[in-house]
């Protein structure tokens, strides 16, 4: 596997989009902390930042890069390698990249400039979304033969997790809140990645009063050890669910 | 050495393959043909595990063939359109797929030599016209000496002289025992090339025997008369049916 991942990692290295990207955020981080003298603050408008642009990279990047290697899936399936090898080998590749690229461009100028807790949950946060990001977008990716169509349907699970999903949220707290609604938003914040990483972040950062009364239960939940942990293995579900769904699809596929 | 026994294989409505059943011996060089759209190239690719069929098994050398990947080692495959990725260089390519198969030190390059690949290793697969990459589909499928060739219209779009160098090739290899699957629209190629004739319509096998059976059923001395024989044979039989 490591040497297909080589040759798939080789490829994604020569298209500079990669190093782009890692430039963009670099910029980001570094302008976010230069205009702000408060480090907190800064973080929250980094931690908006990143909450659109990592997933919506991760999910673009993903589909364009697994159609362009049609031809290499389709001549690595005429050799005696394994499926599976080659869908772990791209799926570990594109998501490495673009974790590498987050860490230099959000971890490494953050550890310089700003360590302490809420900035690690940041760097974790942003790294599992990107894993979550492309599983998702492999699942995309090999449920349809139409390049537009995979990166149509991959597009819609960004709207729907960083846009759609918040307002539906919105929508049933505002509708029924003569009812005690904590546990259940709780459960529909764990079935959005975006939201998760969001209040892990927010409640690091103890802005939590800003969101009222769910907000005090948030922070006694997520505060303690088991929400942590909690959020972290939901987090994980939501990389190893699609993951698995579209290896399963990839396994049965028709090149 | 392939033993396929009722395969069947849709996309969306259309039936592609209808329960096939056939066996390719060891040894043996079987002409595949059939009209446009008829199944060779899906049959081809079930072999492979590039398309996985509904039903039936496939087995190569008396191992079924589902969930495995190790049985492609016993076979070089020429697709009918070679794609490749576009970025990489022709010597990239070689290199690649011999480093993913290290096991295997037995090498034969003789094509890569003939067709004069190695003069142009530094080109890149978006640049190469398309005889050149049958080329190089060709010389990939030649180069670990697989007891099993899977050759998909290995004439179709190559020079005169490149033509004649890799039916010189299949030649050599046949009278070394390889067993060759050739799908082919050329029938003086295949009258050369092979012994059996398998003949597909609409995802059925009509004719499965040798060609001198079928010259002689048919009265014909050329392959190509004979299988239009019995096409129009067929086609009156769905007429009177």
């Amino acid at each position: 596997m490591i040497k297909i991942a080589k040759y798939v990692l080789y490829d994604i290295l020569r298209n500079r989009f990669i190093l782009l990207y890692t430039l963009f955020l670099l910029i980001v981080t570094l302008s976010m902390f230069s205009l702000d003298s408060d480090p907190g603050k800064s973080t929250l408008s980094l931690l908006n930042i990143i909450l659109l642009v990592v997933p919506l990279v991760g999910v673009i990047f993903t589909t364009i890069h697994f159609f362009n290697s049609y031809e290499f899936i389709e001549l690595l399936l005429s050799q005696p390698v394994n499926r599976k090898t080659i869908f772990f080998a791209e799926f570990l590749s594109v998501a490495l990249a673009l974790s590498c690229a987050f860490l230099v461009g959000v971890a490494l100028p953050m550890v310089l400039l700003n360590l302490n807790a809420s900035t690690f949950y940041l760097i974790l946060a942003g790294l599992l979304l990107t894993f979550v990001f492309v599983a998702l977008a492999f699942g995309a990716s090999v449920s349809t033969r139409d390049k537009a169509k995979g990166i149509g349907i991959a597009l819609l699970f960004w709207f729907y997790f960083t846009l759609i999903y918040d307002g539906l949220v919105l929508y049933i707290i505002y509708s029924f809140s003569d009812y005690p609604l904590e546990k259940i938003t709780l459960l529909l914040v764990s079935l959005n990645p975006v939201d998760l990483a969001r209040i892990i972040i927010l409640l690091k950062l103890d802005l939590s009063a800003l969101m009222g009364y769910t907000g005090a239960f948030y922070k006694n939940f997520f505060g303690s050890h088991l929400g942590i942990i909690y959020s972290f293995l939901f987090l994980l579900c939501w990389i190893a669910i699609p993951l698995f769904l579209s290896l399963r699809k990839f396994l049965k596929k028709d090149i | 050495m392939i033993t396929i026994s009722d395969l069947n294989k849709h996309f969306g409505r259309l039936e592609v393959l209808k329960s096939i059943k056939v066996d390719f011996h060891a040894g043996k060089s079987y002409a595949m043909i059939g009209p446009n759209g008829s199944g060779k190239t899906t049959l081809i690719k079930c072999i492979l595990g590039m398309v996985v069929p509904d039903k039936g098994e496939i087995a190569v050398s008396g191992k079924s063939i589902a969930n495995d990947w190790a049985y492609r080692k016993l076979i070089g495959y020429m697709p009918q359109i070679g794609r490749y990725p576009d970025q990489m260089k022709i010597g990239q390519i070689f290199d690649m797929i011999r480093d993913l198969r290290q096991d295997q030190d037995h090498m034969d390059e003789d094509l890569i030599r003939e067709f004069k690949l190695d003069h142009m290793k530094d080109k890149r697969m978006h640049t190469l016209s398309g005889g050149t990459r049958q080329k190089v589909s060709a010389s990939l499928a030649f180069l670990f000496d697989p007891p099993i060739l899977i050759l998909d219209e290995p004439t179709a779009g190559l020079d005169p002289i490149a033509v004649e160098t890799l039916k010189e090739k299949i030649q050599s290899k046949k009278s070394k025992h390889k067993t060759f699957l050739i799908a082919s629209h050329i029938m003086s190629d295949l009258d050369e090339l092979s012994s059996h004739l398998v003949y597909l319509e609409e995802g059925r096998i009509l004719f499965n025997d040798t060609i001198d059976l079928l010259k002689e059923e048919t009265h014909e001395s050329r392959l190509g008369r004979a299988v239009a024989a019995i096409m129009k044979r067929n086609l009156k039989e769905t007429e009177t049916a």
